[in-house]
Parts: structure tokens; C-alpha cells; sequence
């Protein structure tokens, strides 16, 4: 472990100085010295992590780029004073990961969490395995490779305490800290052992020993505090925003305001002569599709942001806006309905629709729009860049800091080798950030200026006028009900531009994950079930937001739901629950399911019973069915998404202005077992904020190809007063064994129509365009 | 050249007057723990306390914080309502990404030194300028009323 240079950014939890770690140390220097024999290059190759060839296709951890790593080596240290220090290889934005893995490990290895300490690792997937922190994966892909890593290190701990008393291995045991040999009375501490278990092989992943789940002592205990949580509070925690180095120079840059734009001409005159300017550098626009390049423009280079937004101010910039210059919503949302009334490319068909619509008994349509929506991460996006003697070091709040430093070495001409990311705390990611089109940006002003270091900061206008946006989409449904008031027959079309528009040249069909978020997969017990994605052309720059096209597919399907159940004179969860059917594990092929979120069909069933039990359990806990006074209502929805079951009830109040007040929000969730339920109930209270807030308030419109809401007072987001007054959670048990679920997303596509469904239980007043925001004004 | 009281400390700032007090304290004071958010006064997260009022320091020239004492994040814990807000954060597990909650400790730190058992409109009120985006709000509530409830805290 190389010591922290002074101008360096601490990532470490506590700041100070570390206790030489040796085991790290040992296994460092003989990967540096490539003997191969020992250390490191010994796991590399009895571990084989991603390199399954004779077993394809992969799912889970094994088809992620780069797999996953277990080796005690790269994610254990241990000082000889006895302090663990363990590396999270996850980025941080608010679901506690660096909490949440090291826990793992440390439960394993027996450590005593008062004498962990965290380190972030740097952007390296060979190292580490897969680091990219989206679709709600770190725990359930990371949960066993880091329980045998805590486990390996303890086995060396408790052989190095064995050899060391001359008695078998089988006679110790690690415990709190500290080795015992129980016959002797013996015990010695980690730290004393620390070097002596450095040299010991590390065991074969098939004798590992890992611990009976009853032994837990912090996995699903949810009683340890965020390993940040102080450090937020005294203002130390240190996100991308915040990186200082000496010689600093503050860019802000000016991007063309409409996707596909370039500058045409620009005049930096007056911006020269801004007080703290240094310089303007022109960044080249990349090629469409966009993908994770910058977007070009012209940066302002000064000596403090406020001198560089000023700067900016001052340009004069003359932009060619391009292809996409007459994009406009209204027209946009008329071209989409146009295209979801018409048949679409089906990608899913059961039984005879047709037949079974013209036979019905009843014939129910409906339409649903959900506009684009932006991330807002309160910490826009910001990365800084030096580049001195051909190699780059990169500071920045970044999910993905594998595809940061590819793209930057890339973009310098350099080898990925030559880049170092550090990894920062994230001030909000919600999919945002794992685009790094804003490092590279700042690589290139660094580049531009000799190397010096030069942070890039958004602005809230860049944020939300260049975001990579949520897409926009038509969601048509037609259902036809038996004389048993039975749904026989379901059509969905949904139209969307696709987020591989923004990948892939002329992408217009909802890709395969896209159609998997709760579209193709409906677990429906309905005789005929065809789903249709007719074509649409994307005019902006396309990208995921938390729970991606969930939102949009639980919306209208939720909701359509609920408008048959008060078609067929039901009550909305008897008849919800009747629509999922009985208990049973449907496969993804039985759902024309190409995707399932990449994990096994195997092990990742649809598995309607579980969907049933969340549903049940949020109905019994909110006290479904009970009588609400004038003006309140309830509402219930449930989704299955990131392998996770959650079902949401919504209490709102509708006054007669027609102002809406949410007292309480019930979520059940079965995401499987859970490593840190407090973060689960964390990240569910957070999801029913942003479901909120995405129902009555969020819209980015485009007028002229150009995003019309600059700042918050045009794009509003949730505050305190539109919050629940109350949110309960209820985390159904799950068996360790089995495989776990994600929880950062799948919180939030219940809640917009559970919300909705609600307001049509108190008002009668049906919602089909979001957000709802004066709709229910007199 | 402007001089400013930060946290007891005296400074005389180099950077324009018109320069808002966040990148004052941000880029030439090295004071990260305020934070950017919108620059319009619009989400809180650059709150500050200016002679003990919460203060948007995005939209507050460094000239109107001559002559007054500013106090930050960094510094809020010297005072017990502020130790007891932070404690309670931490306690309650508050954060999650953490980056507004600067801006909301200062933010219910002001508003318990002027009213010591807010009311839940009180709260909503005094804290409903100060956006979080990962929806901590039930959270801050509850720890403002635990923080509140804190022998010694309020004054």
C-alpha cells in the first residue's frame, strides 16, 4: 500500500494515518515482482473469476464484464496494530454499500467492526471485479464472493495462530478480534497475527469455511452505523464537487444546448476579460450516437468556479443545433399516441388476443403518458483531472470507474493502465453518473492545459439541460373481461425511444431490458397476453434513472389493473391479486423474457407466489379496506423488478382545492435475505420521496430540441412538505441460501400508481398523464 | 478585499465582492462541507448561518458578510443545538448519499435554536427550502424531534 500523497483527496473513512498493512503490502509486492508463485497471481489462478468458457451463456456476477473477485489478498489488510482495513470496490451514492460489503466481510472474518476501516478502491476491474454500481446489484452479485473473502482471511488468521502454538488448526478459532485456542486458554490478537497470516496460502475457495447464517453477528442486523455518517454531518465527506489540489484550475463548459449540436463559431472576448479566466478550450463534439462522450462545446478555464461561470456567461457561443432542432414535446407525445394506436413489432404473444378481445364481455382501453424526467443528483456532476509524465489521475463522483478510465485513456491516447480513477463519494447517482462523459471532459481541459489539474463542475442548468434524459412514452392498453368480470384477453403497447439510441445508431425498438422492466413480463394469469412495441425515433440523448423503464411500464400497468377492478365492480387488491393468479414460478421464456435483469432462469424465476405474499402482507399492514373519511383514499400497487418483489399501498388526501397530501406510504419488499435492513427500509422511504415526486411534479419538456426547465424552480422535485407524514416498512424474511434481489431500484415503480390509484379510490377522478401536478384543480 | 469572520476565524477573501459567499468559502477558504446545488437559492444545500440565520450562501455576496459572523457546517458542532443535531443524524441514520445534509443540519440547527419543540408544520416550514433527492425527509423529521428532545441541546 502505497502511502497517501498530501495533495491527494482522502477516500479513506478516517483521515489519518494507516497502520501498514502488511498482508496487503506482502501481496502487492509480489504481484509487482510477477514471480507468479505465491500471493495474488496464485488466486488469480486457482480462482478462476470470470474465465468459464466451458459453461456459457453466464449469468449474474459471472456475465458481468470483468466477473467478480473473492480473493482476501485484494480486498483485506491487516496492520500490526491490529487494524482491518477493507476495501469497497462499489461506488457509493447513497445505499450504503461501503457500509453494507465491508460488513460482509468483516462478519466473516470475525472482525470487530470498531477496529474496520474503509478504503474505496480505484477504477480497476481486473483487480477487484466488476465496479460498475447500477442496476441494483452490488449486494446480491457481491454477497458471496466477499463472505468467502472475509472467510478466507480468517482461515489464515486461525492457521498462522495454529502453526504458531504447534496444535492443529482444528483446535482454534477466530473470534472478535482475536484467535483462541480453547484447550490452552491461549488467544492472540489480529494485529500480532497479522504477518504470520500474510505468509500462510490462502485456502482453496472449496475449503473455505463459511459461517452458519445463525452465527451472523452484523449481516442482517442492521445495528451498525453508516461508516460515513460523521463525516457527512461535519461537513468532511469529500464527493467529487469537493477535490482540491494544488494549482487547480475551475472549468465550467458551455455545451450545445440541443443533442447532436456543435459550435459553429464562438467569440471569447469578453469572457477573457472576466476577472480569474485563464483560457477557453473548444472540446470537440464527438459522432452520434453520443454514448458516454462529452457532449463538446467550449470549456472556460479560471481560477475559482464562480470566475468560470461568469466567464461563460460572457461567451458568445453560435451553435449549429442539428438534426434534432425541431424536437418539441407536444408534438412529440401526439406522434407517440399516433404510433401506440397502431400495431407495433409484437414482442410477446399468448393465446389469440383478437378473439379473445371480440369475444368478451367487456372491452376496456386506456392510455398512459409519462414524460422525460431528469436525475437531479443534488451533487451535479463534477470530475478533476491532472496529468503529469504521460499518466492521468481522475477524482470523480462515478459509478462506472472501469468505463471512466477506459474512455479516458481513450480519449489521451494512453494506456488504461497509465489512469488512475479515484473514486469519490457520490453526492446522488440514480443512474446519472454512471455515464462519465464529465471526466472525460475534464481530462481533455487538462490536456488542454499542460496537465494542470482542472476540475469540471455542472452547473444545476448543465444538469438538467444536457442530462442523459429519462425516456418519454405512450403506454396503450386494451383488456377484454369475461362475463365473470375475468380478464381473457391483455394488450400492451408501449412506445419509447430506447436508451440504445444514445449506443447504437438508429436504435428504435425498446431494447430486451427495457421490454423486461415489467412490459413483456407481466406474471399475469390471462388467457391471451400480447405485448407490441411499435417504433420510436429518440431526439435526445437517452439514458437510465433509477428503476429505468419500470416507471413507465408499472405506471400504466398498475394502473390498468386497478381501472379493471372498478370496470368489473371489484375491490382492487382482491382483483389484483386475481390477476397475478395462483402461486407458481413462471421461467423468462414462458414471459418472452430475453433478459431477466442477467440472471439465471434458474435461479430467478417470476415467482407469482412471492408477488402474491408482498401484496398480501402491504394490504394486511396499511389496514386495506378500512374506511377513510371524505377526500382519502387507498391505493395499491405492485412490480417485480431487479428480482425483487415490492407492493405499495398509498393513503393520499385530496382536498377540495384539489392540493394532494400523502399521511402515510405501507412498502413490502422481498428482495430475499438482507445484509443491512436498515439501508433496505432506507432506500424504500427514499424510493415512495422519488415515486412521489416523479407522480405530481417531474417533467422536462423539450421546445426547438432544448430542454425547457433549467433549475428547480422548473423542475420541482419532492420537499419535506410534499413528503409521507409517515412510511412503514415491512421486509418479508428471506433464507440466506437463497438468492438475494436488489432494493436501490425496484422501491420506486409501485408508487406512482399506487398514488394514482388511490386518488381514483378518494376522488373518482382517474390520472393517466403524469405528472399529475394542477390536474386535480378545480 | 473583503474581510470575513468564518467560524471565529478572520479571512480577507481575494476573490471580487460579488462573489458569493459558497465559492468563497468552497474554492479560496478550502470550506468544502457547504455545498453547490443550484446556485439560486432554490434547494438549500449551500445553507450557512450568517450571525446565527440560516443564510443561502450561493446567492449572499461575500460584501453583505462583512462585519458579521459566519458560521459552516465545519464549525456548527462548537454549538450544543448543532452537536445535538449531527448526533442525532448520525444516530438515526439520516444520510444517505449525504450531500444536502450539511445544508439540512444547518438548516434544523437554526430552527431549534429559535424554537426549541417545533411542531411538525414548524418543521415542514422551516425545512421544506432544503431539497433531498434521495427522500430522507421522514428521517429528518424524526431526528430534528429526537435532537429536540436532547437534555441540554436546546437553549
Amino acid at each position: 500500500m502505497s502511502a497517501r500523497r498530501p495533495d491527494s483527496p482522502s477516500v479513506e473513512t478516517r483521515p489519518g494515518s494507516m497502520p501498514e498493512a502488511v498482508i496487503a503490502n506482502i501481496s502487492r509486492r509480489r504481484f509487482l515482482q510477477g514471480t507468479g508463485a505465491v500471493g495474488g497471481l496464485v488466486l488469480a489462478a486457482g480462482f478462476p473469476s470470470v474465465a468459464r468458457a466451458a459453461d456459457p451463456p453466464k449469468y449474474g456476477r459471472d456475465g458481468m464484464p470483468n466477473g467478480w473477485v473473492d480473493d482476501p489478498l485484494v480486498f483485506v489488510a491487516i496492520g500490526e496494530d491490529g487494524t482491518v482495513t477493507i476495501t469497497c470496490h462499489r461506488s457509493e451514492m447513497g445505499q450504503g454499500v461501503r457500509t453494507s460489503m465491508p460488513m460482509i466481510v468483516a462478519d466473516e472474518l470475525e472482525a470487530d467492526w470498531k477496529r474496520v476501516k474503509i478504503k474505496q478502491a480505484t477504477g480497476d476491474e481486473k483487480r477487484f471485479g466488476n465496479q460498475d454500481t447500477d442496476g441494483s446489484r452490488s449486494t446480491r452479485h457481491f454477497f458471496t464472493p466477499m463472505r468467502r473473502c472475509g472467510a478466507a482471511a480468517r482461515t489464515m488468521l486461525e492457521s498462522a495462530a495454529a502453526a504458531k502454538w504447534g496444535v492443529p488448526p482444528s483446535e482454534v478459532e477466530a473470534k472478535n478480534h482475536e484467535v483462541v485456542h480453547a484447550k490452552s486458554g491461549r488467544r492472540l490478537g489480529y494485529g500480532a497475527l497479522a504477518k504470520a497470516a500474510a505468509a500462510q496460502p490462502v485456502p482453496s475457495r472449496d475449503t473455505v469455511r463459511l459461517k452458519d447464517p445463525s452465527q451472523f453477528r452484523y449481516i442482517g442486523k442492521g445495528q451498525l452505523k453508516l461508516v460515513d455518517g460523521r463525516d457527512i454531518v461535519t461537513g468532511k465527506a469529500q464527493y467529487g464537487i469537493d477535490t482540491r489540489l494544488p494549482g487547480m484550475l475551475y472549468a465550467v463548459v458551455a455545451r450545445p444546448p440541443v443533442y447532436g449540436g456543435k459550435v459553429t463559431s464562438y467569440d471569447a472576448a469578453a469572457t477573457l476579460k472576466v476577472p480569474g479566466v485563464v483560457k477557453v478550450v473548444e472540446i470537440d463534439q464527438s459522432p452520434a450516437p453520443a454514448q458516454f462522450n462529452p457532449l463538446g462545446g467550449v470549456a472556460v478555464v479560471a481560477t475559482n468556479t464562480w470566475s468560470a461561470i461568469q466567464g461563460r456567461k460572457a461567451l458568445k457561443v453560435v451553435w449549429n443545433d442539428g438534426p434534432n432542432a425541431s424536437y418539441d414535446t407536444p408534438a412529440f407525445k401526439a406522434s407517440l399516441e399516433e404510433s401506440a394506436r397502431k400495431p407495433g413489432k409484437v414482442v410477446r404473444n399468448n393465446g389469440n388476443f383478437d378473439s379473445d378481445l371480440s369475444a368478451a364481455a367487456k372491452k376496456i382501453e386506456a392510455e398512459y403518458y409519462i414524460p422525460h424526467l431528469s436525475h437531479a443528483p443534488m451533487e451535479p456532476p463534477a470530475a478533476t483531472v491532472r496529468i503529469v509524465n504521460g499518466k492521468a489521475e481522475v477524482w470523480g463522483c462515478v459509478q462506472s470507474p472501469q468505463a471512466t478510465k477506459d474512455l479516458i485513456a481513450k480519449r489521451l491516447g494512453m494506456k488504461p493502465e497509465d489512469v488512475t480513477v479515484n473514486v469519490t463519494l457520490l453526492g446522488g447517482g440514480f443512474g446519472r453518473k454512471s455515464k462519465p462523459d464529465f471526466a472525460i471532459e475534464a481530462a481533455v481541459v487538462s490536456k488542454a492545459m499542460e496537465g494542470k489539474p482542472v476540475k469540471v463542475t455542472w452547473t444545476r442548468e448543465d444538469d438538467l439541460v444536457n442530462n442523459y434524459f429519462h425516456t418519454v412514452s405512450v403506454e396503450h392498453l386494451e383488456a377484454g373481461l369475461d362475463a365473470q368480470n375475468k380478464p381473457v384477453a391483455w394488450l400492451h403497447r408501449s412506445v419509447a425511444p430506447t436508451i440504445f439510441s444514445t449506443f447504437v445508431e438508429g436504435a428504435k425498438n425498446e431494447a430486451d431490458l427495457e421490454l423486461a422492466m415489467g412490459v413483456i413480463n407481466v406474471p399475469f394469469d390471462i388467457k391471451s397476453i400480447r405485448i407490441e412495441n411499435p417504433e420510436a425515433v429518440a431526439h435526445t440523448r437517452i439514458g437510465w434513472f433509477r428503476s429505468v423503464s419500470n416507471i413507465p411500464h408499472a405506471f400504466a400497468v398498475q394502473s390498468f389493473v386497478a381501472e379493471l377492478a372498478a370496470a368489473a365492480g371489484r375491490d382492487p387488491k382482491d382483483y389484483l391479486l386475481e390477476v397475478i393468479g395462483p402461486p407458481r414460478r413462471l421461467t423468462p421464456e414462458q414471459l418472452s423474457d430475453k433478459w431477466n435483469h442477467g440472471e439465471s432462469p434458474e435461479l430467478y424465476p417470476v415467482d407469482t407466489g412471492r408477488l402474491r405474499r408482498v401484496v398480501e402482507t402491504v394490504a394486511r399492514e396499511a389496514g386495506w379496506g378500512r374506511q377513510m373519511p371524505k377526500g382519502r383514499g387507498l391505493g395499491i400497487a405492485a412490480h417485480y423488478s431487479f428480482v425483487s418483489y415490492v407492493a405499495s399501498v398509498v393513503e393520499v388526501e385530496v382536498d377540495n382545492q384539489g392540493v394532494i397530501a400523502v399521511p402515510r406510504i405501507d412498502i413490502a419488499i422481498d428482495c430475499g435475505a438482507t445484509v443491512n435492513p436498515d439501508r433496505v427500509r432506507a432506500q424504500m422511504q427514499g424510493a415512495a420521496v422519488m415515486g412521489l415526486g416523479i407522480a405530481t411534479l417531474g417533467e422536462m419538456t423539450f421546445k426547438s430540441g432544448k430542454a425547457e426547465q433549467e433549475n428547480f424552480h422548473q423542475y420541482e422535485v419532492t420537499r419535506m412538505s410534499g413528503s409521507p407524514r409517515e412510511t412503514r416498512v415491512y421486509i418479508i424474511p428471506g433464507d440466506y441460501a437463497q438468492p438475494m434481489g436488489g432494493v436501490g431500484e425496484p422501491g420506486v415503480p409501485p408508487i406512482p400508481p399506487a398514488l394514482c390509484n388511490a386518488i381514483f379510490a378518494a376522488t373518482g377522478k382517474r390520472i393517466r398523464t403524469l405528472p399529475i401536478r394542477d390536474q386535480l384543480k378545480a | 478585499m473583503a474581510s470575513v469572520n468564518v467560524n471565529g476565524r478572520q479571512y480577507n477573501v481575494k476573490l471580487p465582492d460579488d462573489t458569493p459567499l459558497l465559492w468563497a468559502l468552497r474554492d479560496e477558504l478550502g470550506l468544502t462541507g457547504t455545498k453547490f446545488g443550484c446556485g439560486m437559492a432554490l434547494c438549500g444545500a449551500c445553507t450557512v448561518h450568517v450571525n446565527g440565520q440560516p443564510t443561502r450562501a450561493c446567492m449572499t455576496p461575500v460584501s453583505a458578510v462583512v462585519g458579521a459572523k459566519v458560521t459552516t457546517i465545519e464549525a456548527v458542532g462548537g454549538d450544543p443545538v448543532g452537536r445535538a443535531v449531527q448526533a442525532a443524524w448520525v444516530d438515526m441514520g439520516v444520510p444517505q448519499c449525504g450531500y444536502c445534509q450539511a445544508g439540512q443540519v444547518m438548516a434544523a440547527t437554526a430552527l431549534l435554536k429559535r424554537t426549541k419543540k417545533p411542531t411538525d408544520a414548524e418543521i415542514d416550514e422551516a425545512m421544506s427550502g432544503n431539497i433531498c433527492r434521495c427522500g430522507t425527509y421522514v428521517r429528518i423529521r424524526e431526528a430534528i424531534k429526537q435532537a429536540a428532545a436532547q437534555p441540554g441541546a436546546a437553549r
